[in-house]
């Protein structure tokens, strides 16, 4: 089987549904945002369910923003926002999968950043947003501009690395036996 | 006791008979983090009844308990959480470490689990199995009882510390 051919999930065949909706939608997203849009990837064409918009990193709160209220596309639902570590250059892809329970569609965005570079935080749009950027930040090493509490959310304060990353190493075991009071400092931006 | 006075052979003679009595009256603090919990709390159920062999009183408050049931998977987060409440226990304490997870990580060879909670608290006894049926906890408890009452177990316990090389000064 072609790793492109669509794979009916539980939710029912998403191209099958919504392709009509998804197309409209890129060609309203690529005028609205002539610059923003980088890149999209269709079901069918790549190896995706849902179609996958790739925003520039300066003007993806704008895009966030529009996907979430513009009529016609409704997105109000942040399902997941997590990262991938690439190990080419740019490093990491975030990864913002939003869900519309108007059209009952799923999109995904995702934004291409170098390492210790910062993404503009989505708390503005979803105030949900807050954990799963601080996961991100744990587990990845990508930090958000404008985040309220930017800080480890999974590991220990003390934690050097970020376990998620391909190059850190499978048992890299860090031990904290003391029952040391949080530092404070560690947890500044 | 001699009729003189020489108290060498009741000395010995009260420590087993304190000994005994700690032996009996095992007052468990139960650490269960996953499913050797529920295996723990079957053996404390009429079923099994801990209480046979006077363990029933489980206490919630580690000043008030003798024996540490670790019973589960310690991640590396909670491990300051378990040293704390060991270090909150007063003497005498025993430790059991209930499971695979808690004895050595068990299948969890990542580095977010601590490799057996023997790297960061002493251990008295380890139940095998995964997790470990209820008349493993029981048998566990006899032996620790046999320990106990051999006298030890302070002097081993603080070898095991200096290794660690953590712990209560």
């Amino acid at each position: 089987m072609d790793i492109r051919t669509p794979v009916p999930t539980i939710y029912g065949d998403f191209a099958k549904k919504h392709m009509e909706l998804w197309r409209g939608q890129g060609e309203r997203l690529k005028s609205t945002f002539p610059s923003a849009i980088e890149e999209i990837r269709w079901p069918g064409e790549s190896a995706t369910d849902v179609p996958i918009f790739y925003v520039s990193k300066s003007q993806l709160v704008e895009v966030l923003r529009f996907l979430k209220e513009a009529d016609g596309f409704e997105y109000q639902f942040l399902s997941d926002l997590t990262a991938t570590d690439e190990e080419v250059e740019p490093r990491f892809e975030v990864v913002y999968q939003l869900a519309s329970f108007v059209s009952g569609s799923r999109i995904r965005v995702k934004t291409r950043v170098r390492e210790g570079e910062r993404v503009p935080t989505a708390t503005s749009v979803w105030v949900g947003a807050n954990w799963p950027e601080r996961e991100v930040w744990d587990m990845f090493g990508v930090r958000f501009e404008g985040h309220p509490d930017m800080r480890r959310i999974l590991m220990d304060e003390r934690w050097e690395g970020h376990p998620l990353r391909k190059d850190y190493p499978l048992r890299g075991y860090q031990l904290f036996p003391d029952p040391m009071p949080i530092n404070v400092d560690l947890l500044k931006d | 006791m001699s009729k003189d006075g020489s108290s060498s052979f009741l000395t010995t003679r009260l420590d087993d008979f304190v000994n005994w009595g700690r032996k009996h009256a095992l007052w468990p603090l139960p650490f269960g983090t996953s499913c050797c919990g529920i295996e723990m709390m079957a053996t404390f159920a009429s079923e099994y009844d801990i209480g046979r062999f006077g363990a029933e009183a489980m206490r919630f408050s580690p000043r008030q308990s003798d024996l540490l049931i670790v019973a589960g998977i310690v991640n590396t987060k909670m491990a300051p959480v378990l040293r704390n409440i060991y270090d909150q226990m007063a003497e005498p304490k025993w430790v059991m470490s209930m499971g695979a997870c808690a004895s050595s990580g068990g299948i969890f060879n990542v580095y977010s689990v601590t490799q057996g909670i023997d790297t960061i608290i002493p251990v008295d006894i380890y139940v095998p199995g995964c997790p470990p049926s209820p008349e493993g906890v029981l048998h566990a408890l006899l032996r620790l009882q046999e320990k106990i009452q051999q006298g030890d177990t302070n002097f081993h316990r603080r070898e095991r510390e200096a290794k660690i090389g953590g712990g209560a000064q």
